[in-house]
């Protein structure tokens, strides 16, 4: 295999082992979210200001990767190097 | 397509990619290094100062024009604004005197960010097309997300670290901040002084590298999905099945598109409550 597959590849599973980590992570969440604001209804408006942040940081890491590997993808450093 | 010739795919993208800047054209079959500090990309300092003067010209109208009658629409928002963000940093920052000046620095931050991530908004081709047929180049590149480069989420990083290093000095005095560097997160033990301090060390870079980089990967990652989502609507007269592709392609870009409102502002949002974060930290003892 040569490196531009391997590169592909490797972009591939980037992207789908953060999303699929991401997505447990949000699901996580806004379970416990739902589960809280069940609970004490009162606290809904402070929680949901957390849950979004929050939200957006577990998003990041999955967005991260997805850039990284759309750097790969696209302006791809390893191919210019072999 | 953009230009008379057609593009490939790929070569739409890496056009796409390319930044107006000062590195010279590069000979044929050579890569542009990754880090490269001689080369200054003019796009984003020209969109990203712009936008920071409309967003400091913006507020200051909205503080010029208010009154304590009726609020118009303007100032109420510009209101809702400054009150989100000032009950943030209340609860962050414990002391008044510093709140007197990273309260309307986080405010600032989150209104331009908020800016430079909504020219994500615009059509992907409308204003490169538009350079291109100002300066008369088909191969004119600009690219007007400037959270999208690197150069430029880390820059705001690397200047909340220098503020965070600011304040660590300022409250806890010299001799404090390195007593703290010394004997945080273990303890004050001799043998354990260069654990602690490597620790602190990592932290400090893991802090400012994430929160660059935060911004930075929604935002190119989104723009590259805007991008890809244009090419699905340029490829549609390439297939049998094409129709089929300019229908998806209105739908998808409409999609992305409201789901990037959210996008936009989250992080946004998030590079201000880390930026209070980090600064409030440097207020407080281990």
């Amino acid at each position: 295999m040569d490196v531009l597959g391997l590169v592909a590849l490797s972009a591939g599973l980037i992207v789908a082992l953060g999303a699929s980590a991401a997505c447990i992570g949000i699901a996580i969440m806004g379970s416990k979210y739902l589960e809280a604001s069940a609970r004490q209804p009162e606290l809904m408006n402070a929680l949901q200001t957390k849950m979004f942040l929050l939200a957006g940081l577990i998003d990041a890491a999955f967005l991260i990767g997805v850039g990284i590997a759309m750097m790969f993808a696209f302006a791809n450093p390893f191919v210019a190097a072999s | 397509m953009t230009t008379a010739h057609a593009k490939t795919p790929g070569e739409y993208i890496v056009h796409h990619l390319g930044h107006l800047n000062s590195s010279p054209p590069l000979p044929q079959g050579e890569k542009a290094k990754i880090v490269d500090w001689s080369v200054i990309n003019y796009d984003t300092l020209f969109f990203s100062i712009s936008l920071g003067l409309f967003t400091v010209f913006l507020l200051w109208l909205g503080a010029r024009k208010a009154t304590s009658g009726v609020p118009g629409r303007f100032q109420a928002c510009v209101e809702v604004l400054v009150e989100m963000v000032a009950n943030q940093a209340k609860g962050i920052i414990h002391s008044p005197e510093s709140r007197r000046y990273v309260a309307p620095l986080a405010l600032t931050v989150f209104v331009w960010i908020f800016f430079m991530n909504a020219m994500d908004l615009l059509p992907v081709d409308g204003l490169p097309l538009l350079w291109q047929v100002a300066t008369n180049d088909g191969h004119a590149s600009l690219r007007v997300v400037a959270t999208a480069d690197l150069s430029a989420t880390l820059g705001m990083s690397v200047g909340v670290l220098v503020l965070c290093l600011f304040y660590n000095v300022k409250i806890k005095g010299a001799a404090g901040w390195a007593h703290e560097l010394f004997t945080a997160p273990f303890g004050s033990h001799p043998v354990l002084w260069p654990v602690n301090f490597l620790m602190q060390i990592i932290e400090f870079l893991a802090k400012t590298v994430s929160h660059g980089m935060r911004l930075w990967g929604n935002m190119y990652a989104g723009e590259l999905v805007f991008m890809l989502i244009a090419l699905m609507g340029a490829s549609w007269t390439f297939s049998t099945t094409g129709a089929m592709l300019a229908f998806a392609h209105v739908v998808a870009g409409l999609a992305w598109a409201i789901f990037h409102i959210l996008i936009i502002t989250l992080q946004a949002f998030i590079f201000m409550m880390l930026t209070l974060v980090y600064i409030g930290q440097a207020h407080e003892g281990h």
